[in-house]
């Protein structure tokens, strides 16, 4: 009784979402239209709960319980928040490219600087035509409301052949409380590319607000990318980002993510290898305290032979946070010669911390070599022990053992500079712990 | 890596057109009308000639059975069963009412013997009894409970149990005889409501085993069932309950067969093993229900409930399990580790081949302190089949000291099956220590160093370790169990993809 009672309910608060919304939705009547089709999509489904098995451990309904109404477009108080957040999130020599509540913001960004390699346009221009951009190979209920939702996002198109000298960084900035921002971006890089793509989420002093982020990124053959994403949202903020990654043949892609904020976060990949002789190193770090709740969910599909895939995570949970980690390697009949391995580890820093693992493999390919491993525990007491035995006090060993924990997978980013500011991160983390 | 020919040539040895038991044996049966409805389940219970409390637990939950639906988050296929279309009680027609076992229809004495339980219980069955000392000591002894369809046909070394204060008789009759034990353990490990197959189970179950092991015994001998489905369209529902007191211990062995049929049948069991403290309850399963022919035709749709409370301190459950038969196999052997300082094992071989579909695994619930787990699965998929490894170890926040290890590997052989591990592994304090993996290399690398510094090939070593690992309880086994299982397992594990 009270179940569906709760149900009419929040589903009258949801048609108010998309309905208040829709005016200053872009896109042509028939890009509404698709809209309109996924916010029914997403209303019937409702937000994913435990019940569902791929939010088994992350109960949106009891963790977030509502979307947030639509963030208005940024005024100009808002602007100057937001530069100032990017001016402290900015990698240096990065070419910027910010998003403030949803909307592109071109005074912030480095668009010249891109150069003729580079195409940019906006979601807002590309959905004035064709509603392609708002369907993706997979859907839930999150990525529905996101397709419906959109506000804007960056659409980038990386020549065939460019080798970029700086990292594109795409900087998304909150600075409203109380409130969602939809993006959803693309970025396609072209055969023998070189390119770093840097994704950060920053506040600029906002409170208490949801993002729902989607990215399509497609990479050609022949070509070396990195990819870095950095969640640093407000620590009491919703992060749901949904990621579709296709790669080329003989390419190297290079993927890391790092979670220091948000109340609840969830970043949900679904990578392809479409093509063969790929090596894929899909790595990353979750820094957990507090209530936080953070969700890694990747399912890595072998669809053709002869590709390697490598992950490694590694998630820190202090006091009563939860750290969530589900990954799947499909191995698709014909894929034989795949290589696939993946490795999670959790350490829990106090009594009521969770960790939840899940690593799946499907495997339809009898010639290959797939494996998983996973972990969980506590700080080595003798090794704490040792350090303690030589001076360092606890919350100082402890630090450096977390260092050389979830150091396994930043190592793993391979550009030198990226990988020192990602240290820093780590290491700010670990100051503010003590 | 693919596998070697040799193993691939043992396991077509062992492929479904080479079931040996698919025989049926002719003879006179009792059976309910087909269907489901609290007039069968009165029949049953009246059958029995159950008490009323006994009759009233099954009708509630028939009824809350009706509320419920058939899970589908397995990954197994099969057309919707239709339960209206099965015999919930076929027995053996008996000739006059058996007083002693000559008395047995000889059709079935024939057909366990067919079988292969061993000739020195029938030789028991039959009444010669070998003279003190001249008992060959290189052989276990074995009391078996044998049961065909839906109810218990013979007990063997009942006396000699009895002198030991084992109790060791279908759960039929225990419920006659000993209703405080039954009353206070039945449903106390898997509650009637616990799922959709265990609801229908405490509905309709016509027969099992009872084990009581009084404290501080020492089960004298293996215990054992055997399972056979006979009749044709008969679903078999039996129910197991043991129960260890404190400071027993107890080993139990379970073995199946059914004749060769083109429909498929339905099997639904439920077993509870609780083990008080300091005790110790051993459960070895040799799983081979007709698999299906080689098209897919027929077999057994097994979806069982097992689990095993260790609910005192320092009590011990393992499960071993070798799985070759089954259409469908649906089934999580359990270990709710309460008690403080208790430990759960799980040993599986899951072997797939035909058009078999395996969704198997396990579940560790910690909740008491510096309980401990281990959890080694293997699983083989060759033909068509699907080899799925589900399990769960789970640490309560007040289960301090938590240890768990799990492996879980498979093997395919061929490109047409396919092999999935689906592990759930949730830790809810800071003390609980979970290792999970998935490649043979790991198992320990200690152990095959050590091998392979001896000169064993990494294969050989792998092999050592695993077979090291399970023969133990293998060697439990009785002999032909132990020989068919062994068959089995001897597979080599080349090429494991975790």
């Amino acid at each position: 009784m009270n179940v569906a009672l709760a149900k009419t309910g929040s589903g009258r608060a949801v048609s108010d979402l998309f309905a208040s919304a829709e005016g200053r939705l872009p896109g042509s009547p028939a890009v509404i239209a698709v809209r309109r089709e996924a916010f029914e999509t997403y209303e019937h489904l409702g937000l994913p709960h435990r019940r569902i098995e791929e939010w088994k451990y992350t109960d949106l309904r009891a963790l977030v319980g509502e979307v947030l109404p639509l963030a208005a477009s940024p005024d100009a108080a808002a602007l100057k928040r937001a530069a100032e957040a990017v001016k402290a999130h900015a990698i240096e020599g990065a070419r910027k490219l910010v998003l403030v509540d949803g909307v592109f913001a071109a005074d912030l960004s480095d668009v010249k600087a891109l150069g003729a390699e580079v195409s940019l346009k906006t979601l807002r221009e590309t959905l004035e035509k064709d509603a392609g951009l708002l369907k993706t190979a997979s859907t839930d209920a999150v990525i529905s409301l996101n397709a419906a939702m959109a506000t804007d996002g960056v659409v980038l198109s990386i020549a065939d052949g460019a080798h970029l000298s700086a990292p594109i960084q795409i900087i998304h900035v909150a600075t409203a409380a109380s409130v969602s921002a939809f993006t959803r971006s693309q970025v396609a890089v072209g055969k023998g590319v070189r390119a770093t793509v840097v994704e950060s989420f920053v506040a600029a002093g906002a409170k208490a607000y949801q993002v729902n982020d989607a990215v399509v990124l497609s990479v050609g053959d022949n070509a070396d990318v990195a990819h870095i994403r950095l969640l640093d949202d407000s620590p009491d903020a919703v992060n749901i980002t949904s990621q579709f990654v296709t790669v080329g043949a003989n390419t190297k892609l290079n993927f890391f993510n790092m979670t220091t904020g948000a109340a609840v976060s969830r970043l949900q990949g679904l990578i392809t290898l479409a093509g063969e002789g790929s090596e894929l190193s899909i790595n990353g770090v979750n820094l957990l305290k507090k209530t936080e709740h953070g969700d890694t969910t990747l399912v890595v599909d072998h669809a053709v032979p002869n590709c390697v895939s490598r992950e490694i995570f590694r998630a820190v949970i202090d006091d009563r946070a939860h750290s969530v980690f589900q990954g799947r390697i499909i191995v698709r009949p014909d894929a034989q010669k795949t290589d696939g391995k993946m490795m999670t580890r959790a350490l829990l820093l106090s009594d009521e911390a969770e960790a939840d693992n899940k690593p799946e493999l499907e495997i339809f390919a009898d010639d290959v070599s797939c494996g998983h491993g996973a972990t969980a525990g506590a700080l080595d007491d003798s090794l704490l022990f040792y350090l303690k035995a030589r001076g360092l006090p606890e919350k100082q060993a402890q630090a450096l053992l977390i260092q050389a924990f979830v150091g396994e997978a930043i190592e793993q980013i391979a550009d030198d500079g990226l990988r020192e500011y990602v240290i820093g991160i780590a290491e700010r983390w670990l100051e503010q712990r003590q | 890596m693919p596998a070697v020919q040799e193993t691939v040539e043992r396991v077509k040895r062992i492929d479904v057109d080479q079931y040996r038991y698919g025989f049926e044996t002719l003879i006179d049966t009792e059976k309910a009308p087909k269907g489901l409805s609290e007039e069968i389940v009165k029949f049953i219970s009246q059958k029995k000639n159950e008490p009323d409390w006994m009759l009233q637990w099954r009708l509630e939950a028939y009824r809350r059975w009706l509320t419920m639906t058939e899970p589908t988050w397995a990954r197994v296929e099969y057309p919707k069963i239709d339960f209206q279309d099965i015999y919930y009680y076929a027995a053996p027609k008996p000739k006059k009412a058996v007083t002693s076992l000559d008395e047995i229809d000889p059709e079935i004495l024939k057909t366990y013997e067919k079988l292969g339980i061993p000739l020195r219980e029938v030789a028991m069955l039959e009444g010669v009894e070998p003279k003190v000392g001249e008992e060959d000591p290189a052989r276990r002894k074995i009391a078996v409970d044998a049961v065909f369809d839906s109810v218990s046909v013979a007990t063997t070394f009942k006396a000699e149990l009895k002198k030991a204060g084992v109790i060791f008789m279908p759960i039929s009759e225990a419920i006659r005889e000993h209703p405080e034990l039954v009353q206070k353990y039945l449903g106390s490990v898997v509650p009637t409501s616990d799922n959709f197959y265990a609801t229908l189970n405490s509905a309709v179950f016509s027969d099992g085993s009872f084990v009581y092991v009084p404290p501080g015994v020492r089960c004298p001998m293996e215990l054992s069932t055997y399972f056979r489905i006979n009749e044709r369209n008969t679903g078999q529902f039996e129910r197991t309950l043991i129960i260890a007191d404190k400071g027993s211990y107890v080993s139990y062995l379970e073995g199946c067969t059914a004749p060769q049929r083109d429909e498929n049948q339905l099997h639904a069991a439920v077993v509870e093993l609780v083990a008080l403290d300091d005790a110790e309850i051993k459960y070895s399963t040799v799983q081979n229900w007709y698999p299906g022919n080689s098209e897919g035709k027929g077999g057994i749709y097994n979806f069982v409930t097992k689990r095993g409370d260790c609910r005192g301190a320092n009590s011990k459950i393992s499960w071993t399990q070798v799985e070759t038969g089954s259409a469908i196999t649906w089934k999580y052997p359990s270990c709710i580790l309460r008690g403080d300082n208790s430990s759960g094992e799980f040993y599986s071989i899951a072997i797939s081949n035909g058009f078999q579909q395996v969704d198997s695994g396990t579940k560790m619930i910690h909740l008491g302190k510096n309980t401990s787990s281990r959890i080694i699965s293997k699983g083989i998929a060759a033909g068509k089949s699907q080899n799925t490894y589900r399990g769960l170890v789970t640490a309560h926040r007040k289960a301090t000291g938590a240890r768990n290890f799990t492996a879980c590997d498979s093997l395919l052989i061929g490109d047409k099956c396919g092999a999935h591990t689906v592990p759930y592994i949730e830790a809810k304090n800071s003390s609980a220590t979970f290792e999970h993996e998935a490649t043979t290399s790991k198992i320990s690398e200690d152990v095959l160093f050590y091998c392979i510094q001896r000169g064993l090939s990494q294969e050989e070593a792998v092999g050592l370790v695993v077979n090291g690992f399970v023969k133990d309880v293998l060697q439990q086994l009785p002999m032909e169990f132990a020989v068919e299982a062994q068959k089995l397992i001897s597979i080599s594990l080349e090429g494991s993809v975790g």
